[in-house]
């Protein structure tokens, strides 16, 4: 029981001083998760709403991928990002293995099925509301899709949100592609596996905390949003 | 000079979900001006006659023809249906939303929204957020919505059913305004007081069909069927 009240104590206080490492670690994270997140997003987005709007032939079979896709093991993604980087791999020549851009590439796979999926839900929604309004005024197609997008900014934003927390959790896949590389490609979820494996845990706890708190961040901002929804601000 | 989009011409029309018939065969002409009533019991088929009517019910049978292409009529009609889509935004922007769909300037959109907001009572309201409107302002920001890019032709499903006297009143004043600057209007409703107001002629659906279509003082005073008969005597509609 002493262990554990130390290493929280020792691990709040490396959050509090800005330790090098944690601070390195969390940036590093930072860097690799938002930018999959923008990623994904561009991808995941407009997908999303133009499968909500379109009616086409596959459509349904296209929804169950997306949402099978969605249940994908990070494990698995990761061990497929892998083969295919990996020296024998097709995208061999490129040398992105144990890179962050390689965890980049995991982390876009696993979150922009999420994204999608929930942007094409909120689209989806708004059209069932707005459908008659719409084609009684005669809307263009991009008029429409304009007006959906817009009005469903705060879903849209959501979703995103909900993609960063998803990824920012995340360690199987990123683990393998990245390798876990001090100074190079070591992020809060590998750090605090490999230093709770060696014992240290102070060190982990500090990195908890704020993982904790980017997460908690998020999900404020995911109800802060939906509460705006609600008022009609902005 | 603008060509005239009406008279419109629906022939044989036929309307049917999955093998149900809702509506028709009905053929029914809507004549340049006039301020047309339709009535009938609820299930009657308004609803879906003024859909058909305004182009958003896909035809089983039969056609319809607007006197200019079809793009175009589509452009100069308005549409206020019996429960009100807002769009989530304020007040001010459902209000400007189809102007800007035509190109208006926003200043100029703006001003002219202004206005109509006065005109319906919700200038007070300009930046509130539509959705969160009470049902009988939801009601007049659709009318007013309709109204504002000054349709050759409007159809209203219901619109006053959720308001009280004196804002039903100040809208059939508009609505009157409107129809006397040469907007066609043709409008559901269960009022009767209201239909004697207003109508200068009639529609009597019964079972999706056309029972009667009159001048308004032929109807009100000589109804033909049985039904129109007991609606007016405010008898139940079997
Ligand atoms: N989507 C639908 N699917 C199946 N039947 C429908 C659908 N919409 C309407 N109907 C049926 O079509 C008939 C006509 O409906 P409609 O809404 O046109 O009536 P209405 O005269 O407008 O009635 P109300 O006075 O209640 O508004 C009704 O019997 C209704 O149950
Ligand atoms: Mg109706």
């Amino acid at each position: 029981m002493g262990d554990i009240w130390e290493g929280i104590s020792a691990g709040f206080w490396l959050v509090v001083t800005l330790d090098p490492d944690l601070v390195e670690i969390t940036l590093m994270s930072l860097r690799v998760t938002v930018t999959a997140t923008i990623v994904a997003s561009c991808l995941a987005l407009p997908f999303g709403a133009w499968l909500a709007i379109r009616r086409f032939r596959y459509r349904r079979f296209v929804i169950a991928v997306l949402n099978a896709l969605m249940g994908l093991p990070p494990v698995v993604v990761g061990l497929i990002v892998y083969l295919m980087l990996s020296r024998s791999g097709p995208f061999g020549v490129l040398g992105l293995l144990f890179t962050p851009t390689a965890m980049i590439i995991a982390q876009v796979i696993i979150v922009t099925p999420l994204i999608a999926s929930i942007a094409h839900q909120a689209i989806r929604d708004i059209w069932a509301e707005y459908h008659d309004l719409l084609i009684s005024m005669s809307t263009s197609k991009w008029q429409r899709i304009l007006t959906l997008i817009w009005d469903g900014r705060r879903a849209l934003l959501t979703a995103a949100l909900a993609g960063f927390g998803r990824a920012i959790g995340e360690v199987g896949a990123i683990m393998i592609v990245g390798g876990n590389i001090d100074h190079a490609t070591r992020v809060l979820t590998t750090a605090i596996a490999l230093e709770t494996g060696k014992g240290d845990f102070s060190l982990a706890l500090g990195l908890g905390f704020v993982l904790i708190g980017l997460a908690v961040t998020v999900n404020i901002l995911i109800h802060a949003i939906g509460r705006t929804e609600r008022d009609g601000k902005w | 000079m603008v060509t005239p989009i009406l008279p419109l011409v629906m022939s044989g029309a036929v309307v049917k979900r999955r093998s149900k018939t809702l509506l028709g065969p009905v053929d029914l002409t809507i004549s340049q001006s006039g301020f047309t009533i339709i009535m009938g019991p609820n299930g009657a088929g308004k609803t879906t006659l003024l859909r058909s009517l305004h182009g958003l019910e896909r035809f089983a049978q039969g056609q319809q023809r607007w006197q200019v292409p079809l793009q175009e009529a589509r452009r100069r009609q308005g549409f206020v249906f019996q429960s009100p889509i807002m769009l989530r935004r304020s007040v001010l922007e459902n209000l400007i939303y189809p102007l800007r769909l035509r190109g208006t300037k926003r200043g100029r959109a703006t001003a002219l929204a202004r206005d109509w907001a006065q005109r319906v009572g919700l200038d007070d309201a300009l930046d509130h957020p539509a959705p969160q409107l009470s049902g009988g302002e939801k009601q007049k920001l659709a009318l007013a919505r309709a109204l504002i890019p000054q349709p050759d032709i409007v159809f209203l499903d219901e619109p006053c059913a959720n308001l009280d006297g004196r804002a039903t009143r100040e809208i059939e004043t508009i609505l009157q305004k409107a129809n006397a600057a040469g907007t066609r209007i043709v409008m559901a409703t269960h009022n009767i007081g209201q239909a004697k107001r207003l109508a200068t002629d009639v529609v009597f659906l019964l079972n999706g069909q056309i029972a009667e279509q009159s001048p308004a003082h032929a109807f009100f005073n000589t109804p033909q069927t049985p039904q129109a008969a007991a609606l007016l005597r405010g008898d139940i509609v079997e």
